[in-house]
């Protein structure tokens, strides 16, 4: 398990020994990767987180088109592995969890500690330092330390 | 298939037992419940659901048939189990003040109609 912010660090660690998850993704509404557990190439983790944001994304627009509150969560069924893709609020804004599981886990087991670990994620967040301003000059710079961070490397 | 609300609230009614939950075992997913205020059906089915999942597999490896049924013994109580076919699993709460026995019997009824 790898993340970004230090204190998203321990309860990931939890939901991840509690849910057996293969995969798991966190990562902000825009798609900028927190934290991740189970994927061993930078490529893959930003495709997935990519995907999973614009998946979410997708989903809230469907949700306004009828007028519906924004879907909770969303839980892909396969033969063998599953996916949980669920947005939830944070005290440094709107992120989104993207979980792959398999018969080790179930869809009643992803939920249940997921609901926790974004209650625990909640508890622990420090408070917000004022967010730099984000220049288009630093963006590669931004990126690589975030790579570096995710994949020790 | 006997009406599953009917079913547990029928052995929900069993003197000691705080509930009782019909969950769908693969996914570990509520179907129906009779739980009293207080019980989280949701974390109840996807904890049992798992525990009934994993001793099936334990006991097959060991060359031996899926069990009948599951009585795990707490301080406070007991959590029982009954597979309900190959899909669901039928999951009630005791207290310490239930009649075990008597519970058995009424969950292995009612998986039977359930099943």
């Amino acid at each position: 398990m790898r993340s970004v912010e230090p204190w998203v660090a321990a309860p990931l660690e939890t939901f991840l020994a509690e849910s057996s998850a293969r995969l798991t993704l966190l990562m902000t509404a825009s798609g900028q990767v927190i934290a991740q557990h189970g994927f061993t190439r930078s490529l893959d983790v930003m495709t997935a987180a990519a995907l999973g944001a614009g998946i979410v994304a997708s989903t809230e627009a469907l949700a306004q088109m009828i007028d519906a509150p924004r879907f909770v969560s969303l839980v892909h069924q396969g033969a063998r592995q599953h996916v949980f893709l669920s947005g939830f609020e944070t005290p440094r804004g709107r992120w989104i969890g993207l979980v792959v599981f398999d018969g080790e886990s179930t869809t009643g087991l992803v939920q249940l500690f997921f609901d926790r670990l974004v209650q625990e994620l909640a508890a622990a967040a420090p408070p917000a330092a004022p967010a730099p301003r984000a220049l288009p000059q630093d963006f590669e710079k931004d990126l690589d330390q975030s790579l570096r961070a995710l994949f020790g490397r | 298939m006997s009406d599953p609300r009917e079913v547990l609230d029928r052995l929900s009614s069993v003197r000691g037992l705080r509930g009782s939950a019909l969950v769908s075992a693969a996914d570990g997913l509520v179907v129906a419940d009779s739980l009293m205020t207080g019980v989280d059906g949701r974390a109840l089915a996807a904890l049992a659901a798992s525990l009934a999942i994993r001793l099936r597999r334990t006991v097959e490896a060991a060359g031996r048939r899926p069990p009948a049924f599951l009585q795990l013994q707490a301080a406070g109580g007991a959590v029982l189990a009954a597979p309900c076919g190959p899909d669901l699993v039928l999951v009630a709460i005791a207290t310490t003040e239930a009649n075990v026995g008597l519970a058995r019997l009424e969950m292995l009824e009612a998986a039977r109609r359930l099943g």
